[in-house]
């Protein structure tokens, strides 16, 4: 494990954010390293996707600079980026019907030459990625069967077939049971101890107490707090965040947020 | 497809399958277009024996059968045959830029300006060379205004898009009742023939088929881009996808496949709409697949309904357009029953 030369997997330098007129954040710095689990957290509306999306280079920036892997989106050779960095978008309607293995196989599209067809190879990380969740017996089904929660699970076993280095995370426990909430959380937990950087947008305080080794959280205004978890994760804050106040609970073991 | 490789420990799932009946579904249509042809140059009013068929268009002799083999029906069955397969590739096209499976050709007003420029130039008393130079400017301005309308600040959005176009085409139709009423009684039938749709005056088809061959060619380099596209444009851009040189791509090949479409044989119902639709049905929604089958179903879908339209109560030609509508409004009103989403 080299890490200490291998270049940040992401990072922000004086990234400004905007929604139209409003900002999402101002001058924000921050630094991914492998290994690090980021979470991102605000109220309704803050622009935690519109971050995001600007994060992986799929959204202009109003200032400041964003590094994948050491170099701005521009400074990678087209396509190339997709190799390096996933997301897992907020669940779009599908309108056309497709099997199960041939979503996941979506995945392989930064791979492959324009000429190329999947082979057998490109099958076999699409079925480890859906066993990873859960869903290997599920191969030949089609999508608009599934349920919102197996479908979720989809768009995660699909990024994972991508295999990139940073795993960008829109709410990926949107309709997930508890089970598989954990289950989600763990395999992200795997692939950044192997190396990979994540950063996602969560709504639960307390798995992302459970999870994040860094913390950004939004004022909904323009402003934001980075730091690791112990720093940002603070009733106060929080409760001045969400505009909602919460408590701090301990239980011999971890500190829980609940609202007051 | 590699299909060297053995399929090793891991239990070969429905892809191999899907590509191999996809394969064959192509290999069908490729045998029912040569039954397609066949039988549209030995039907009509003087029945060709297939004996003699082969003879007509082997040898260069002149007989009268041989002459209207030729000169007859061989123009109007590659006419028909490229203007189907123009329609359903367009209308493929169109449902994953629009992400709508209900979106065809014509849904962007591209039918509707030509049917003004058509219109208007049979009412202005031109001739029938005329007629489809009308209908092509028409198309193109269609398609431009949609295109500026729907795209003016940069943002494009699909309902955006759509809604322009079903204004556009609607302003068209308007103008196209205009035109019918005022037009003089001589030139209403021929004018309503070009808004049915009808091959009988097809008499230059090869543009149609060379764009056919051009317009596959364009699109199955992008076929999977496409896939990526149905799926979503957030999907497709965090894949490494330029969403914004695709769609313009998919647009303008769409635009033009179906201005030639409808300057060949006029406004064809439901081939754009049916065809990808039941293609997909049978060997699923891989572009790669379904592009090449959809043009080559349309194509045979035409043909054979040509064919029908000048036989079936013959002396009298019906529009095509008249028997695909006949056939297709059942068809998908099936189909839409057998997939209640």
């Amino acid at each position: 494990m080299k890490m200490d030369v291998r270049p940040p997997v992401l990072a922000a330098e004086r990234l400004t954010v905007k929604v139209g007129h409003r900002d999402v954040v101002r001058a924000l710095d921050f630094t991914l390293q492998p290994g690090d689990t980021l979470v991102i957290l605000g109220r309704n509306g803050a622009g935690k996707t519109t971050l995001l999306h600007t994060l992986a280079g799929l959204r202009a920036a109003a200032a400041g600079t964003v590094l994948l892997s050491g170099q701005p989106y521009a400074a990678w050779p087209r396509g190339h980026e997709a190799c390096l960095r996933g997301l897992l978008a907020q669940s779009q309607p599908d309108f056309f019907s497709a099997t199960v293995l041939e979503t996941a196989l979506v995945g392989r599209h930064p791979y492959l030459g324009r000429w190329d067809w999947e082979g057998p190879e490109d099958e076999a990380i699409a079925l480890t990625a859906l066993a990873s969740m859960g869903l290997d017996s599920f191969a030949e089904r089609q999508v608009p069967t599934l349920s919102g929660g197996e479908r979720q699970r989809l768009a995660i076993a699909t990024l994972l077939v991508q295999r990139p280095r940073l795993y960008l995370l829109d709410e990926p426990l949107a309709h997930l049971d508890l089970h598989h909430e954990v289950a989600v959380l763990d395999h992200f937990r795997t692939l950044a101890s192997a190396g990979a950087g994540v950063a996602m947008v969560l709504h639960d305080i307390n798995l992302t107490a459970r999870y994040a080794s860094h913390v950004l959280l939004l004022d909904g205004a323009g402003g934001h707090i980075f730091g690791t978890v112990a720093e940002v994760l603070t009733a106060e804050r929080l409760s001045a965040a969400f505009g909602h106040p919460l408590r701090a609970v301990a239980d011999g073991t971890a500190t829980l947020f609940v609202p007051a | 497809m590699a299909d060297g490789h053995t399929a090793a420990r891991h239990q070969p799932v429905s892809m191999r399958h899907m590509r191999l009946r996809a394969r064959l579904v192509i290999a069908g249509l490729m045998t029912a277009a040569l039954v397609a042809f066949a039988w549209s140059l030995s039907a009509g009013a003087m029945p060709v024996s297939w004996h003699d068929l082969l003879a007509a268009l082997g040898s260069g002799e002149s007989s009268m059968e041989a002459d209207i083999v030729r000169q007859l029906r061989l123009p109007r069955a590659i006419a028909a045959f490229a203007c189907g397969g123009l329609l359903a590739l367009a209308g493929a096209l169109m449902q994953v830029l629009l992400r709508n499976p209900l979106a065809d050709p014509y849904v962007l007003g591209i039918s509707g300006g030509a049917a003004v420029g058509a219109l208007g130039t049979i009412l202005a008393g031109a001739t029938a060379g005329w007629i489809d130079t009308g209908a092509f400017i028409g198309a193109l301005g269609a398609t431009l205004l949609v295109f500026g309308l729907a795209h003016g600040d940069g943002s494009w959005t699909q309902t955006r898009l759509l809604l322009t176009g079903v204004i556009v085409a609607a302003g068209c139709g308007a103008a196209v009742a205009l035109m019918l009423s005022l037009a003089p009684e001589g030139r209403v039938k021929g004018m309503l023939f070009w808004l049915m749709g009808d091959a009988s005056s097809a008499t230059r088809p090869w543009p149609a088929l060379a764009l056919l061959g051009i317009g596959l060619l364009a699109a199955l380099p992008f076929a999977r881009e496409l896939n990526l596209l149905a799926r979503g444009e957030i999907t497709a851009r965090a894949l490494g996808i330029q969403v914004g040189r695709l769609r313009m791509l998919v647009y303008g090949l769409g635009a033009l496949l179906t201005a030639v479409a409808v300057t060949t044989v006029g406004s064809v119902g439901f081939v754009g709409l049916i065809v990808p639709h039941l293609v997909r049905l049978a060997i699923g929604n891989d572009q790669r697949l379904l592009l090449p089958a959809a043009t080559l179903a349309g194509g045979v879908l035409l043909c054979a309904a040509d064919t029908a339209a000048r036989t079936v109560v013959a002396p009298i030609q019906l529009p095509v357009g008249v028997l695909t509508a006949l056939i297709g409004v059942p068809v998908f009103l099936f189909l839409l029953a057998r997939h209640p989403r």
